[in-house]
This record gives C-alpha cells, sequence and structure tokens, in this order.
C-alpha cells in the first residue's frame, strides 16, 4: 500500500521497460499523467527522438507546472534515474508549494530487456537499460534524501503488480468542518478576556450549545498575564473536539525556547517562560507538544473558509512548504524593518482575490476591516485593545474590551491599512469570466474590456458610487399588425408562453436613464460607499449628469427622505429616468435630430416645387412628386417626434426624475422585489422634482385585462408618449426577460428614420437575438453587483460586475433595438 | 438631395446638350442608395434649369453598407443623407453627369469649353464651418457666393443654425469645372464621418481637381477634408458606448486628437504633397492601396519646417490653441540644434523630460499617459534608455502610437527596449512598478479632480518609481494665447496655477516620502510664470 497525499507531485522512477507507464495507467487517471515521450512526440512528431529531449522536458516542467498552480495531482512518467531529472522535478514541486513523492519501479534488468525487445520502437538494445540501471543503483541509496517526502521502492515484478495506492488529505486540509464558527483573534496570555468572551459568545464551559467551533488564529501566549491559563482552556478545548488552533509566531518561537534551542528572549517571552516555570512539568510537556503540532493554517467549510495567523495569499491555501508555514505564521515580510524595529510587512491583503475569506490576526489595528475578503482580527487586547471574535458564517464581530493595558506596546496601533475601494487592473482587464448568482459565468472580451477602461477611467463618476449600471432591455418581438413595428401583443403573449401570470406595464418616460446613489448623511455614506459626501447621480454609463451634482444631489436627498423610514436605510439606489431627454442629451439632438429635421425642411419643398415646375411643364415626374410630398409630411413628424422631448431648463429648474425601481438599500438588493412593491413605496416620494411612474397591472389570461393596457398604450403613444415596459410582476429569473420595451409608432421615428413607416416590411426582418441575450447578460451582472453591494462585499467585487455591464454595452448591436 | 443648375446663356436649352439630358425628358438612374432623376423645371430660351433628385432609400443605404461595416452608430439609419447635399449628391453628379464633368460635348464641344453664366442651388448643403467656408471654398473659383444659415429648429430659436446652408453660386464658369467643384466641395463642406475612403479617392481628388486645386488658396483643408477622418472606423465599440450616454461619437475620442489643433497645417500639407506626389507617380499607389490612409501621418513626422512652426499658415487660425501637438515636427532631429528656441511648446516640454530624465540617471522610464507615443520615441532613440514603456488608457492612441512608432518594422534590439500596453492611472497595475522613472506629461489635468487621490496612491504610493516628473498647463499664462477661451483642451478637467500645482506637488511628496521641486517649462512670463510646470519627484 503506497499512500500519498491527495495533492503531490508523484514522480515515476525506473529504467525503459520497467513498467512505469502501465503502472501510471493503473493506478492515475491519463490526465494525471505527464510522460515524456508524450511531450517528446508533441515537440519531435517522434516519441524516440532523443534530440528532442530537452525541449521535451521544458514542455514537460511547463505542464507539471499549471497542473500543479491549478492544484492538480500529477504524474510525472519519465525514467527519472538521473539525480539531476529527479531535483528539477522537486524544484517544481516546491515552486509550487506541493509534496512530492517518489514511487520507484526496480525490475531485474532481464526483465526491462526483454519487455524492450518486444517494442519495436526501442530497438535500442539492452545497452541503454544497463546504463540506466546504473544509474538507478546509484540513486537508490541517496535517493531518499532528495527531497522527497516519501521514496515509496517496489521491487520485483509482483511486488509492483500488488501495489494499491492510497491518497491521504493533506493536514491542512479541513474543507469537511462546515461550522457554524466563533474565530477568535490574538489572545496573547489575556486569559480573562478570553473567559469573556467566549461567555459573550454564548460559551458554556468547553461547548456551545449550538454546537459552534472555536478557531483560534494563534499567539494565544506571550506577553500577556496568564499563557499558562490560555494554552490550558484552549487545550482542553481542542481535546474535547470543540476547538482548533492555528500556529502563531509565538507559539513557534515559544515552543523553541522550551526545546533549549537558542532564541532572543524579547516581545513578552519572557513572561510566558516565568509563568510556565511556575507549572508542573507535566502540563509544560503537554503544552509543548500541542505547541509544536499546530499547523500553518486550515482551510474550512468546502474551501470557503481559510484561517492563518498572519493571513494567506491564494496560490498558498492548502499547499505545504517551508515559505508557506513563514508566510502563515510571520505574514508577507519584505525583509525591512521600520523605526520601531519590526519587520516591515508586504500588504498582501490588499491584492487578496481569492474567493475563500481569509480570517487572521498577527498585525493589531484598531478595528477590524474587510479587505477583499480578509479580516484581521488581532485588535491589541494585551496591549489594552480589545479581543475579537468573528462569527463565521455570520459575519458578524463580537469584542470585550482589555480589562487593563498588560503590556506597552513600542508601536502605536495602526488604523485601517488602506483605501479599500482601490482598484487594480487585474480586476477589468483582459477577456474574463464573472461569476454570478443568477446566471452563471459571463464572459467579457478583452476588446470589450478595453473600451469600457477607457470610459470607465476618463468619463465615469467615483467608482465607490458606480454600484450599478443598468442592463440594456430588448424590444418586444416584432408586430405584423399593420403600420406598427412594435405592439404590446407580442409582449404579452411572449410572458405568457414563459408561464408569467401577471405583468406589470409601466410607462416609459422619455429622457435619460439615471442611477441615483442617494445617502441620508455623509456619515452613511463614509460607512456604506466609502466616501463622504451625499452621492451621485450618473448616465447609463457611468457619466455624471452635471459637472456639478451637488446640487442636483442635494434636492434628491430631500426628496427621498420618506425612504429612509420606510426603508429602514440610509442609504438607497435607485433606478431612474431623468427628465427632459434634453438635459442631458441636447447636443446629440441638435447635433443629431434637429439637424435631419432641418435638412428635410429645407430640401423637400424646394424640391417638392421643382416637381411641381416640371408637371407644369407636362413632364411625367411619376410618383416621385406624391413621395417627395409624402416625405416632407414624415419629416414634420420626426421634428414633432423629438421636440416632445425637449424643454429648456434652467439650471436645475426643469429637470425631473422619475425613479422607477429600488434597487439596494441597507442589507437588501431590493432589485428584486415584486414591482408592485417599488411602485407603491416610490409612491411615498412627493416632491415637484418626482414625476411618478404611470402603471398598468395586467392579468395575461384576461383579454380585456390585456385589451384595456393595449388601449392605453395606444393613448399614451398616441400622444407622442415613448411607450411602456413590460415586467413579469414578481421576478422570474432563468431565460425569461426581464423586461421588454414596447416603443410607440412615432417615436420610433426618432430611431428608424423619419420615413421608417414606408418600409415596415424590410424593418420587420430585424434580429432580436443577440439583443435579447445581451439584456440577460447584463441583467445578471446588475443583480450580481448590487447582491454584493448588499452583502458588503469589498469595492472591486462590486466594480467587477459593474465593469463588466459597461463592457457588454459596446458589443456591436442593431442600435435600433 | 436636390441640385439645381440654370443657365440664362441663349439658347439656355443648350444646357441639355451640354449635360447630355434632354430638357424634355425624365430620366431616371439606379444608385446603390436610391434613385436619381434629372428634369427641367424650366427649360425656355432665356432661362433652362436642370434639377438632379437623388431620391435615397435610407434602408436601402444602411443595408448597402453590409456587415462589414465598423459604425454600428444609430447616425448610420437617422441622418441627413435623403435631404442634404452630401457626398452621396457628389457620387450621384459624377454618375449622371459622367460626360459633361469630362468637358466633352460632341455635338457642341466650343459650348463645353467656353465659360457660361451658371447659377446652381443646393437648398440644403452642410457646411461645417458656416457660411463662410462656402464663401472660402467657392469664391476664388469664380463664384458669387450666396449662403444662407438654415435655423436648427424653428421651436427653439435658441438652438441657433444648423450646419446647413443655403447656397446658390452664380458666375460665369465652364460647366465641366463647374460640376468638378461640386464634386470635390460637398465632401469638403460636409466633412462628414460617414465618407467612406476607398483606396482609389487620391486619384479621384487629382482627377477631379485638376486645373484648379493646385492653386486654391484652401488646398491644405480640402485635400485633408476630402480624404476623410482616417480614425472614423477604429471606434465601433466607443462609439457604442457614446451612443448610449447620449452623447456624440466626438467626445469619446482620446484626449489626443488624432490630428490635434491647429489641424490644417502639418498633416494637411502632408496630404496634399501625397497627393501631387501620387499624380506624378501614378502607378505608385496601385500596389498598396492600405498605404494611403498610412502615408500623410507618416509624412507628418517628417520634419517640414515651413509647416511646423508658429508661422505655420492655418486656415482656422480661431481654432489654434497652446497645445498645437498637430503642428510639430519630431523633436528628436531638432532639439541639439539650437532650434529650441523657437521649438513649440510640447517640444519644448518633451526636450525639458528628456533633459532632466538624464539628469537624474534614469535608465529606465515609463510614460504615463503616452498618447501618441511622442515622447517614448524620443526616450528610444536614447540608447541609455535601456527600457522604456507606454501606457495609455486608449486603445486608439496606443494603435497610432505603434504605427507612428513603426512598431511591426522595428529591429529586435530596439522593440526589446519598448513596451506598450493599456491601463488607467485609476487602477493599481503591477506593470506600473520597476521602473527608476514614471513621466505623467500632461496627464494630471486630463483627470477628474475626486480621482486624483486614486492617481496619486497608484503612482506614487504603488508603483513608487524612484522617480516621477509631472508636467501640467500654467493657468495663469493662459491669458497670453489671443484666441483661447476656456481651458487649453476640451478633456481638460482642471488647469492650476503655479501656487496650486505648487501645493499638490508638496502634498503629495509628502505623503509618499518623496522630495520634490517645481520647473518652468517654456519661455516664462515675468508676471504669469512659464506655460508649462515640471514638478520633479525623488523618491526619500
Amino acid at each position: 500500500m503506497i499512500s500519498i497525499p491527495e495533492l503531490s507531485l508523484v514522480v515515476l522512477v525506473g529504467v525503459s521497460g520497467s513498467g512505469k507507464s502501465t503502472f501510471a495507467a493503473r493506478h492515475f487517471k491519463p490526465t494525471q499523467i505527464i510522460s515524456s515521450d508524450f511531450c517528446r512526440g508533441l515537440v519531435s512528431d517522434d516519441e524516440n527522438d532523443q534530440s528532442a529531449t530537452p525541449a521535451a522536458f521544458d514542455l514537460l516542467h511547463h505542464i507539471v507546472g499549471v497542473r500543479l498552480s491549478r492544484g492538480l495531482l500529477t504524474v510525472v512518467d519519465a525514467t527519472n534515474v538521473q539525480y539531476a531529472a529527479r531535483r528539477s522535478l522537486i524544484d517544481l514541486a516546491k515552486k509550487h508549494d506541493v509534496l512530492a513523492e517518489a514511487i520507484v519501479l526496480d525490475v531485474p534488468e532481464e526483465v526491462a530487456v526483454e519487455r524492450n525487445s518486444t517494442r519495436p520502437d526501442r530497438d535500442f538494445g539492452a545497452r541503454v537499460v544497463i546504463r540506466q540501471r546504473k544509474d538507478l543503483r546509484r540513486s537508490l541509496g541517496k535517493i531518499s534524501r532528495d527531497g522527497f517526502r516519501k521514496v515509496h521502492v517496489l521491487r520485483g515484478v509482483e511486488e509492483i503488480d500488488r501495489a494499491e495506492i492510497a491518497y491521504e488529505k493533506g493536514w491542512t486540509d479541513k474543507r469537511e468542518l462546515t461550522g457554524p464558527f466563533d474565530i477568535i483573534g490574538d489572545v496573547h496570555g489575556c486569559r480573562a478576556e478570553l473567559e469573556s468572551l467566549l461567555a459573550r459568545l454564548g460559551w458554556e464551559g468547553l461547548t456551545h450549545p449550538e454546537g459552534r467551533t472555536a478557531v483560534f488564529v494563534g499567539d494565544l501566549v506571550d506577553r500577556g498575564p496568564d499563557s499558562p491559563g490560555v494554552l490550558r482552556l484552549v487545550m482542553s478545548m481542542v481535546a474535547a473536539g470543540t476547538a482548533i488552533c492555528v500556529a502563531g509566531n509565538h507559539e513557534a518561537k515559544l515552543a523553541r525556547a522550551l526545546q533549549g534551542r537558542k532564541v532572543t528572549v524579547a516581545h513578552g517571552l519572557r513572561e510566558s517562560l516565568d509563568q510556565l516555570a511556575a507549572e508542573p512539568p507535566e502540563f509544560v510537556a503537554r503544552a509543548l507538544a500541542f505547541m509544536d503540532g499546530l499547523l500553518s493554517h486550515y482551510v474550512l467549510d468546502g474551501g470557503r473558509l481559510v484561517v492563518a495567523h498572519a493571513g494567506l495569499k491564494e496560490a498558498y491555501h492548502g499547499r505545504a512548504s517551508g515559505r508557506v508555514r513563514a508566510f502563515a505564521l510571520y505574514g508577507d515580510t519584505t525583509g525591512e524593518t521600520d523605526e520601531y524595529g519590526l519587520p516591515v510587512r508586504y500588504p498582501w491583503a490588499e491584492e487578496y482575490r481569492g474567493r475563500a475569506m481569509v480570517v487572521y490576526g498577527h498585525t493589531p489595528t484598531t478595528r477590524p476591516e474587510w479587505v477583499n475578503n480578509t479580516i484581521c482580527l488581532d485588535t491589541g487586547c494585551v496591549f489594552g485593545g480589545s479581543l475579537t471574535a468573528l462569527r463565521y458564517p455570520e459575519r458578524e464581530l463580537v469584542q470585550v474590551p482589555a480589562e487593563k493595558v498588560w503590556y506597552e506596546s513600542v508601536k502605536p496601533l495602526a488604523g485601517p491599512a488602506r483605501d479599500p475601494a482601490l482598484l487594480d487592473i487585474g480586476d477589468v482587464r483582459g477577456t474574463r469570466h464573472i461569476e454570478t448568482r443568477f446566471a452563471g459565468r459571463i464572459k467579457v472580451h478583452e476588446e470589450n474590456a478595453a473600451a469600457a477602461l477607457e470610459v470607465m477611467s476618463r468619463f465615469a463618476v467615483d467608482p465607490r458610487w458606480l454600484v450599478y449600471l443598468p442592463p440594456t432591455m430588448a424590444p418586444a418581438q416584432t408586430s405584423a399588425l399593420d403600420g406598427y413595428l412594435e405592439h404590446p401583443d407580442e409582449a404579452f403573449d411572449e410572458f405568457a408562453a414563459a408561464g408569467v401570470g401577471e405583468v406589470v406595464c409601466e410607462e416609459k418616460h422619455m429622457g435619460s436613464r439615471a442611477v441615483a446613489v442617494l445617502a441620508r448623511t455623509p456619515e452613511a455614506a463614509l460607512k456604506r460607499f466609502g466616501v463622504a459626501g451625499g452621492g451621485a447621480v450618473y448616465t447609463r454609463t457611468g457619466r455624471p449628469f452635471f459637472t456639478d451634482l451637488e446640487p442636483l444631489v442635494e434636492r434628491l436627498r430631500e426628496a427621498c427622505e420618506p425612504l429612509w423610514e420606510a426603508l429602514g436605510t440610509d442609504w438607497v439606489v435607485l433606478d431612474c429616468e431623468l427628465l427632459p431627454w434634453s438635459a442631458k442629451a441636447g447636443e446629440l439632438i441638435r447635433s443629431q435630430y434637429a439637424s435631419v429635421g432641418a435638412a428635410a425642411r429645407a430640401a423637400l419643398p424646394e424640391a417638392v416645387s421643382a416637381l411641381e415646375a416640371a408637371a407644369g411643364r407636362g413632364l411625367d415626374v411619376g410618383g416621385l412628386l406624391a413621395r417627395t410630398r409624402q416625405r416632407a409630411g414624415n419629416a414634420a413628424l420626426f421634428r414633432d417626434a423629438y421636440a416632445r422631448y425637449c424643454w429648456p431648463v434652467d439650471g436645475l429648474d426643469g429637470v425631473r426624475l422619475a425613479p422607477f425601481q429600488i434597487l439596494a438599500c441597507e442589507g437588501r438588493a431590493t432589485a428584486l422585489e415584486p414591482h408592485a412593491w417599488h411602485l407603491e413605496t416610490l409612491a411615498l416620494l412627493d416632491s415637484p422634482m418626482i414625476t411618478q411612474t404611470r402603471h398598468v397591472v395586467v392579468s395575461l389570461d384576461s383579454a380585456r385585462s390585456r385589451a384595456e393596457a393595449v388601449a392605453w398604450w395606444e393613448s399614451m403613444t398616441a400622444q407622442g408618449g415613448e411607450g411602456m415596459v413590460v415586467k413579469p410582476a414578481a421576478h422570474v429569473g432563468g431565460r425569461v426577460q426581464p423586461g421588454v420595451k414596447v416603443r410607440g409608432r412615432e417615436y420610433l421615428r426618432i430611431i428608424y428614420g423619419p420615413d421608417y413607416t414606408e418600409s415596415l416590411d424590410v424593418l420587420r426582418r430585424r434580429f432580436l437575438g443577440k439583443k435579447r441575450s445581451l439584456a440577460l447578460r447584463e441583467h445578471a451582472l446588475g443583480l450580481e453587483a448590487l447582491a454584493r453591494l448588499a452583502e458588503g462585499e469589498a469595492g472591486w467585487r462590486v466594480h467587477e460586475p459593474v465593469f463588466g455591464v459597461l463592457a457588454l454595452e459596446s458589443e456591436p448591436v442593431d442600435p435600433r433595438l | 438631395m436636390l441640385l439645381t443648375i440654370s443657365t440664362t446663356a441663349r439658347p439656355a436649352t443648350d444646357l441639355g446638350f451640354l449635360l447630355h439630358k434632354h430638357p424634355d425628358k425624365v430620366q431616371r438612374f439606379g444608385q446603390s442608395f436610391g434613385e436619381a432623376t434629372v428634369f427641367y423645371p424650366e427649360a425656355g430660351d432665356e432661362r433652362c434649369t436642370a434639377a438632379l433628385l437623388l431620391d435615397i432609400d435610407p434602408v436601402a443605404l444602411a443595408r448597402s453598407r453590409g456587415k462589414g461595416s465598423p459604425d454600428f452608430s444609430l447616425s448610420q439609419y437617422v441622418n441627413d443623407r435623403p435631404y442634404a447635399a452630401s457626398s452621396l449628391l457628389a457620387v450621384a453628379l459624377a454618375d449622371v453627369f459622367r460626360t459633361a464633368r469630362a468637358g466633352r460635348c460632341a455635338s457642341r464641344q466650343e459650348l463645353a469649353d467656353t465659360p457660361l453664366p451658371l447659377e446652381i442651388r443646393l437648398p440644403a448643403l452642410p457646411c461645417r464651418g458656416g457660411p463662410e467656408l462656402a464663401e472660402r471654398l467657392f469664391a476664388p473659383l469664380g463664384w458669387r457666393v450666396e449662403a444662407q444659415p438654415v435655423l436648427l429648429d424653428e421651436g427653439f430659436p435658441e438652438w441657433g443654425d444648423s450646419r446647413y446652408v443655403r447656397l446658390a453660386l452664380s458666375g460665369t464658369v465652364r460647366l465641366a469645372d463647374a460640376l468638378n467643384h461640386l464634386y470635390v466641395l460637398l465632401p469638403v463642406l460636409d466633412d462628414g464621418k460617414h465618407y467612406w475612403i476607398a483606396s482609389d479617392e487620391i486619384d479621384k481628388l487629382i482627377r477631379a481637381g485638376e486645373g484648379w486645386l493646385r492653386d486654391h488658396p484652401e488646398r491644405a483643408m480640402i485635400t485633408r477634408r476630402y480624404l476623410g477622418r482616417r480614425w472614423a472606423m477604429a471606434r465601433t465599440a466607443l462609439a457604442r458606448l457614446a451612443e448610449l450616454g447620449d452623447e456624440p461619437e466626438e467626445r469619446l475620442e482620446p484626449a489626443v486628437s488624432e490630428e490635434a489643433p491647429a489641424e490644417e497645417t502639418a498633416a494637411d500639407e502632408a496630404a496634399a504633397a501625397e497627393a501631387e506626389a501620387q499624380a506624378e507617380q501614378p502607378e505608385a499607389q496601385a500596389e498598396q492601396p492600405e498605404a494611403h490612409a498610412e502615408q500623410p501621418e507618416a509624412q507628418a513626422e517628417r520634419p517640414e519646417p515651413g509647416a511646423a512652426g508658429p508661422d505655420a499658415t492655418t486656415s482656422e487660425a480661431q481654432q489654434e490653441t497652446p497645445e498645437s501637438d498637430g503642428a510639430e515636427s519630431d523633436g528628436a532631429d531638432l532639439e541639439g540644434a539650437g532650434v529650441v528656441k523657437r521649438a513649440p511648446l510640447n517640444l519644448q516640454r518633451r526636450i525639458a523630460v528628456l533633459e532632466t530624465l538624464e539628469e537624474l540617471g534614469a535608465t529606465s522610464v515609463i510614460d504615463l499617459g503616452c498618447g501618441k507615443g511622442e515622447l517614448v520615441g524620443a526616450l528610444l532613440s536614447r540608447p541609455r534608455f535601456a527600457r522604456v514603456a507606454g501606457m495609455d488608457v486608449s486603445s486608439m492612441a496606443l494603435t497610432i502610437a505603434a504605427r507612428k512608432l513603426k512598431l511591426d518594422r522595428m529591429p529586435d534590439g530596439k522593440r526589446a527596449r519598448l513596451t506598450l500596453f493599456q491601463g488607467a492611472l485609476t487602477y493599481t497595475d503591477k506593470r506600473l512598478s520597476g521602473y527608476d522613472a514614471a513621466v505623467l506629461m500632461e496627464v494630471v489635468e486630463h483627470v477628474d479632480p475626486p480621482r486624483l487621490a486614486a492617481l496619486e496612491q497608484v503612482v506614487f504610493g504603488h508603483a513608487r518609481p524612484g522617480h516621477v516628473l509631472v508636467t501640467t498647463p500654467n493657468i495663469e499664462y493662459n491669458v497670453r494665447y489671443e484666441f483661447l477661451t476656456g481651458l487649453r483642451h476640451p478633456d481638460h478637467r482642471f488647469e492650476w496655477t503655479r501656487a496650486e500645482f505648487a501645493a499638490w506637488v508638496a502634498r503629495v511628496a509628502g505623503r509618499y516620502g518623496y522630495r520634490a521641486t517645481v520647473r518652468p517649462v517654456g519661455e516664462p512670463d515675468p508676471d504669469l510664470g512659464p506655460p508649462t510646470q515640471m514638478g520633479v519627484f525623488v523618491r526619500d
């Protein structure tokens, strides 16, 4: 029985013909086995081309490296009889903090020679085998010193055939423990505070009535008044199976001191040694064994939680090596020391992008702060701070203050380390796959990310405010009704077919889409968004609506006063339309729409009179005259269509906001609430600045209800209204559109051109598939951003899906949809 | 869409012979985007008028572009093409009156060779540059020009005039010349981004411009505009985002303009020179159609003292601003030669930066916000800079930079010293670390003030190069620029006084552990200070 770690690099060692490939194929998956012959074939088209060997091993090392970095067990099938070959593989394993195992297949020479002779591709005769065997013999004596964790030697064909492989779980792998946990920060001998904290957490003696498990982040000892007491308590809990503990640098040093090794007695070690000197020797021995046996870190709860004393970067999770242990115990030290003589630590958490939550201690701070899903619980209890616990999965912090300053800190406690909203280019650049909870992974292409980066960094509001971007919305399926391109019937049919019973039709305000992020107070803004201020109002591409947003934000905060009470929040994100259209799009309207109107108005009457003159001369101008007159009429309708959405604004006077959805507020991604809830809640707003959204609710199985909604839409659009949006009354999910728009006949002149009504047959052949797919993906990204925001995730985590929406929006689709 | 040509030469109906279109017939000519009709609203002996009416089907027009069209903007569908006298009208005119435009008339050749009293009317002529531009373009060709602006929207008089004019030209001109004038100048006046440039456009320009374009005072602008905006095709993704934001596409153009403000100079001269060169060697352009779009840019790099200096004739002088980057020659060749004093500001700035980098002993430099890569190119030409990197947020700017630096033809040794990549200064980025010096030349003023803190953290807190050079305009100096209203570049979010900049430099240096000084760049004014100020940061 050969026992190997679940994650390891298995190096097969044996001469040509020793049966390595057969052995590997019997015990491992084909994808786990990387053979030198295979690689030689890949780089030379000839598995036996020895001149390709260096290139083949380059490739082999590359493949092995990639697999190990991804945490995959890998078996190298090569002779590996020479020290140099094994050395390079051991180095590779070390580089990826993975243990290396050797399995030596030692068969008699004649067996190997015999096997080779039956293979036509191995016509190199006995000479090669003899040489390899000589190498192997020479190696066997000292292979155990190569650096393998274990060397498993199988002697003879029979032993090889009988061998079985068993897997050992990594020591740090406690993924089966799912909590709930109470993770406790650096205790440093503060027994009284620890007892109070456990009591505060609901512990009764060594157990918790809810079956919770305590997790200690290390540094139980030194500096404080009762390190033996703390050790005794923790050791009992561990023995009772209600606690686990990882090693802290102080345990490591104390253990070394107790083992009689030479250590510098500083940083509170003296106190521990003195206190332990008063304890019975059996206890000291047990404590030493306990401390000496502590592991660098634990991976818990299916891989979702990692606890290490000084934290751990993602590449080291579940790995085993000297440097992993060093990182876990001492942090990512730069080798420099600061003005207090303490090591300077590299801020690894700022760059942490892993999915697992990392909880640690080691560096005393005034208050624990989440940085990229990591948190440091060392709040300097022994220095007179407090002792902190994190309840997991609740993410709730529980603290007890220190009873006194037990030990003077040489260095003042550090405040929060960094601006948590500072984004890294790695969060957005290149082709990305964004995990969403509502639609799985969503791909963002590199070129779209590039365009989004430009717009985001040059024009968008501060990303801390930019917690959401609205998704695109597809129109209803094309109508076949005479004179119409879009009609409510198709929207109703679509949702009915998807099994939706009730939809809400909301008036589409013709303005500019706006997202309003509003905070009740600057303090609330600072707490939630990490930026002091009242809020921001921005466009679909994240641009601020006005150069100076403050007056608008101020008025809106005032207008939204009723929401604070109603929602029990001190901030809110609203999805709105800002009116009039001309307030934001003035330049576009003038340069594009009004220009078309002006050209038409200047040209068409002259064309008509020239044609009339020709007709007057008796020339047959055919249908051209009638058609040109028709165009003049259409051009006038076109002009009226855009002019309806323009009115002069003077500063903010004339600007109105029509909110139609409450996207998020404290602790809630309210976007998932039924639309009736949104409209009812928003109806609380009573301010001249706020325009209510007219709507009707439609029972899709009632022909009458449908007909009424159609009539409503007809009357609205006949008066020049943009149209309406039809949404399932409550969140559906899946492949069902979150809403479709049904635009009015006149409004569509702005989109399809003044004369579009003359070419409906051609225009009906429009393709909606891409737009609809984009709408679903962007919607999922938007919801993801809101969910992450509501759950209090780090700024970059919210930014990632928001950026994704902007990137997807740069995809080319028919802009008329 | 409508063009009328009238003559009062007697018998006026001879116009029919010259145009090869009978005055008593209505003739239709199919075009890919609709139909052109020629008819005569009047045809008497005294006066005869031919009308060319272009009936454009906008749906067909959009479709005729095909799937390969990179422009996915809405303006492709809702545009003035069915109404305005654009390049489409020019194309139709060239097609329908091909023989007349060549000056041939079998039955009345002497008439075709004679200048005739002509009146031309275009009711909706897009005219970017206003009625004066129509005057400037047509008057030198012997036309009396009446250009009446068209109001944008009568319901919104405050919106002012549209870009269209009602144009009436009258003069005694050979008909073929008149048609060629229109053929070339309609798209020039329109200056539309939808004017697609085919590889044979230079040829067409030369043929149609024979006999009059070479001596036209606005030749440079005509050439440049006729050949269109070269970058218009690269913008798909950005254009779409512009549209989403309800904004004209131009708003999202990179802060480094493709041909910066004093646009009608070097590049135009180069394009014109190119056009002339092509005329002399007509076989040259046949082999490499792709090269045409490139050449003018490449030409602009070549030192052309006549076009480069501050005295360069600019036909739109009011547009000239101090940041006349487009009008420069490549500084690398000039700066050693004592031309410094007369060099444009951007060149002086670059020299100041290069000299400071050398003085600081930097051997690896990253240019943050490298734009079109001028500084990167200058750094590469000095072997002491062993590693040179350029970063910009605009992929379009980087594409231009790659082309101007001739990346694809660069020898391996030089290429190995250079890294170009897209990035943004508001995101921390490992790729920014590891250089002796970082340069932010005219960059900070493009960042919104609330985002400056992030930039400071990214550059001074994270990348932490040994030296940082920051240049930015001195706003006090702006009063020296006669035609400048507002800031020096439309994308500038702010400009600082000397005191403001000094305070910023001191604060950033203190916060991130740098020592810093501020130096002047350019000829200082005794009261206002230098046009540009440079902060030199040295890490403690």
